[in-house]
């Protein structure tokens, strides 16, 4: 088979998973949809693989393959094609995406156990998978953009995926609404450069883009920033990131999946698949990597005081999307998609563990009543340890060439980039304090009562769930995990799911071991060699490589050591810093008060109108001057009326006769 | 003799009508007054078929003495069910279409 062919099929299995579980949701007794839909993303990934071989056996320089099923519109100069673009890119996000959702499908078959919602969730879950393997393998632009819909609406059915809650809603609309906005800016990305180029095909838009454009165009400086916008919705960059921490709402293995590991990656593919319009416009992408930069900093920062465990795992999450976005900014492409990929089995794994530490703790999320875990759940310590080494960049675990590499290359830039990679290893310090800080709050310390009782009982007794945001009792008839829910640990599919991550966040670095011995780089090389506008990918040299890893070994190692001092050797240390800096923590726990700013710029004044609407144009305008107006005059005239019939015979006849006498009179008139 | 004085004569009894219709409160004498007009219009229209010399006029005279008889034949039977109804015999009481 071609690698095409095996293209579509990493389409078609996920599809129909979809159709057969969401067609049968009532019929699929006990797990089975969740078999299914396992079943179905890990054939996607083995026909993943079948592409990734079948491309080996080709020439590095020509792995790109396009196929068409059929032309989805076709009008004068205008043919969209259901095609799908198959290079190193593709297949290399495709191995990401189906790989990880393979693992995370086998753990929510845990988790999501005695949920009344499991089909219906395996359902969406499947469906998202089959979106985001569309936006990776779209070979146009108005696939791209289909793919990228769908996805944004999958994320929106999980977060909302308990929605009898709330919150669970809000933050859906929230998600929905701020990627939207990336929704549009990537359509009018898409309209620029067709009317451009005249092509909507990527190739050809490329190859058109380096003869219609000069450096810089101010065209085409509009167009990448409008991708630029699209790609910070997806990925949650600044200043449109606040939707993520707040999808937190959705299940735990969602927050894995959609918004730690793929879906938010989706920005960065996109930089990537279109690097050669952003070489093309310089301005654009020094523009993104500052957003970048700009983005890491300010969410270490606030990861660093979030006491919502998923939410400061998402915190993290949008500052090593950060990284990555400053990565293909800067036209270090396989170090960006390097980070992508060892980001993916870190960040999954740390919310399956905090997954796990969540159901034992009957979804209470808050790190001041967790401690202690550690010989309670030694499975989770071990795996979630694991994957914040890795998010911490300690030496030799994955994490630590990537980040590393990102850093070395934007080094290797030169000029004002220094002080970028700068910034980022201040923050890649941060980085190691608060991935330790999570550690140590949740295993070490003190144990809670949940602790104590899941060490020495074995078991636990739940209470009735309830909402951790506003204290409101859970509904669970339309799907919520019962107070009989199940320790993650427990489980085998669990423990398989963790553990297969846990090694590829130990060893994912193997694909780019340094200089030494770097195959991603060499697989990924080709898809980006050819480079537009003068920019040349760097390559940073021995010397930059092996004193970043030493810099990065170190500022981790210290990072995580002031952790163990601040949180175990000195415990009361954190709240005495707290209260000896109340305006920066207040500053910080506010999130850098993004979201009243927000409420401040946009709410508010859209609530005022809305009310303004309501009470004036809609009571006042509407209902008082249209409707009211008209049936006022109809009432007066008709009363008018009414009042000429007085019902005596002799009044009638007194208008008969002026009548008469007047039409007598005007004929008189009009005769002399 | 001239036409002017039968004309005169004619509106003279068509107002004595009218000033009758609009005035009195009794059906009966309503309709004596309606009758009057009526034949106020007749003679105007003889005077003038007879100034032409022509029976134009006069046949015209003719219907319309028809057509008196049918409306005296419909008012009076409209008196005599108020009547038999007990309803007063008095226009000004009947003015059930006031608005």
């Amino acid at each position: 088979m071609s690698a095409t062919t095996y293209g579509w099929l990493i389409l078609a299995f996920p599809l129909a998973g979809t159709i057969a579980i969401a067609i049968g949701f009532k019929l699929w007794p006990g797990r089975s949809a969740g078999w299914i839909a396992s079943a179905m993303i890990g054939l996607s990934f083995l026909a993943a693989l079948g592409a990734l071989f079948d491309m080996l056996d080709h020439d590095p320089e020509g792995r790109a393959f396009t196929s068409s099923l059929f032309s989805y519109a076709k009008t004068a100069g205008f043919d969209a094609q259901m095609g799908i673009l198959v290079d190193q890119l593709s297949v290399f996000m495709c191995l990401v995406v189906s790989g990880v959702s393979f693992l995370i499908h086998l753990y929510s078959i845990s988790y999501m156990t005695s949920d009344k919602g499991f089909n219906r969730y395996f359902a969406y879950l499947n469906f998202f998978v089959f979106s985001m393997l569309l936006l990776v393998l779209a070979g146009n632009f108005v696939l791209l953009i289909v793919g990228w819909a769908f996805v944004g609406a999958a994320s929106y059915l999980l977060i909302s995926f308990w929605y009898r809650r709330k919150t669970a809603v809000q933050a859906g609309i929230k998600a929905f609404v701020i990627n939207v906005i990336g929704d549009i800016a990537l359509v009018i990305a898409a309209f620029l450069l067709f009317s451009k180029t005249g092509a909507l095909e990527f190739q050809a838009v490329f190859e058109g883009a380096e003869d219609v454009f000069v450096k810089n165009d101010g065209t085409l400086i509009a167009a990448c920033l409008l991708l630029l916008v699209g790609a910070s919705a997806k990925s949650a960059q600044l200043p449109l990131h606040t939707w993520l921490p707040d999808a937190m709402e959705g299940p735990t293995p969602v927050s894995s999946l959609i918004h730690a590991a793929t879906m938010v990656t989706a920005g960065v593919y996109l930089i990537a698949r279109t690097h050669i319009l952003f070489e093309l416009a310089p301005t654009a992408s020094d523009i993104a990597a500052i957003v970048g930069t700009a983005t890491l900093v300010f969410a270490a920062t606030v990861a660093l005081v979030m006491t919502d465990l998923k939410r400061a795992i998402a915190y993290s999450t949008i500052s090593q999307i950060g990284y990555m976005i400053l990565g293909v900014s800067v036209f270090a492409y396989s170090a960006g998609l390097f980070h992508l990929m060892t980001h993916a089995f870190f960040k999954a794994l740390l919310f399956m563990g905090a997954g796990s530490i969540i159901g034992a703790m009957a979804g209470e999320q808050s790190l001041d009543k967790m401690g202690g875990f550690r010989k309670a759940m030694p499975f989770t310590f071990v795996t979630f340890t694991i994957g914040a080494l890795a998010l911490a960049a300690f030496p030799l675990f994955s994490g630590f060439f990537s980040k590393d590499d990102i850093l070395g290359s934007t080094i290797t830039r030169g000029g004002g980039f220094i002080v970028l990679a700068v910034v980022g290893y201040l923050a890649a310090f941060v980085t190691a304090i608060y991935a330790f800080r999570l550690v140590f709050r949740v295993f070490w310390g003190e144990r809670v009562p949940e602790a104590a009782e899941l060490e020495d009982e074995g078991k636990l007794a739940h209470a009735e769930p309830f909402n951790p945001a506003n204290n409101e009792a859970e509904d669970t008839e339309v799907g919520f995990p019962g107070p009989e829910h199940h320790i993650a640990e427990r489980e085998w599919p669990m423990k398989i799911a963790m553990g297969t991550l846990a090694f590829g966040a130990v060893f994912g670095g193997v694909f780019g071991f340094a200089n030494l011995f770097d195959p991603l780089d060499k697989f990924l090389e080709p898809a980006f060699e050819e480079t537009a506008g003068g920019a040349h990918i760097p390559h940073p040299s021995d010397a930059t490589e092996y004193s970043g890893l030493t810099i990065g070994g170190v500022i981790s190692i210290t990072g995580i050591a002031i952790a163990w001092f601040v949180y175990i050797r000195r415990a009361g240390l954190s709240g005495a810093l707290v209260r000896r800096f109340p305006r920066v923590h207040e500053f910080l726990v506010n999130k850098w008060y993004f979201d009243e700013l927000y409420d401040a710029a946009f709410v508010r004044p859209l609530v005022a109108a809305g009310r303004f609407g309501r009470t004036v144009v809609e009571s006042k305008l509407v209902q008082g001057g249209l409707v009211g107006g008209t049936s006022a005059l109809v009432r007066e005239g008709s009363a008018f009326a009414r009042s000429l019939q007085t019902g005596y015979l002799r009044a009638y006849a007194l208008l008969v006769l002026a009548g008469l006498v007047g039409l007598a009179g005007y004929f008189l008139i009009v005769s002399s | 003799m001239d036409v002017v004085w039968f004309v005169v004569l004619s509106a003279f009894i068509f107002c004595i009508g009218a000033a009758g219709v609009m005035t009195r409160r009794n059906p009966l004498v309503i309709l004596l007054c309606l009758e009057l007009m009526l034949n106020g219009g007749n003679l105007a229209l003889i005077a003038f078929a007879r100034m032409h010399g022509n029976a134009e006029g006069q046949i015209f005279a003719l219907i319309v003495m028809v057509v008196a008889a049918c409306e005296v034949v419909v008012g009076l039977g409209l008196i005599v069910a108020m009547y038999r109804r007990k309803i007063p015999i008095d226009v000004d009481s009947m003015s059930e279409l006031r608005g």
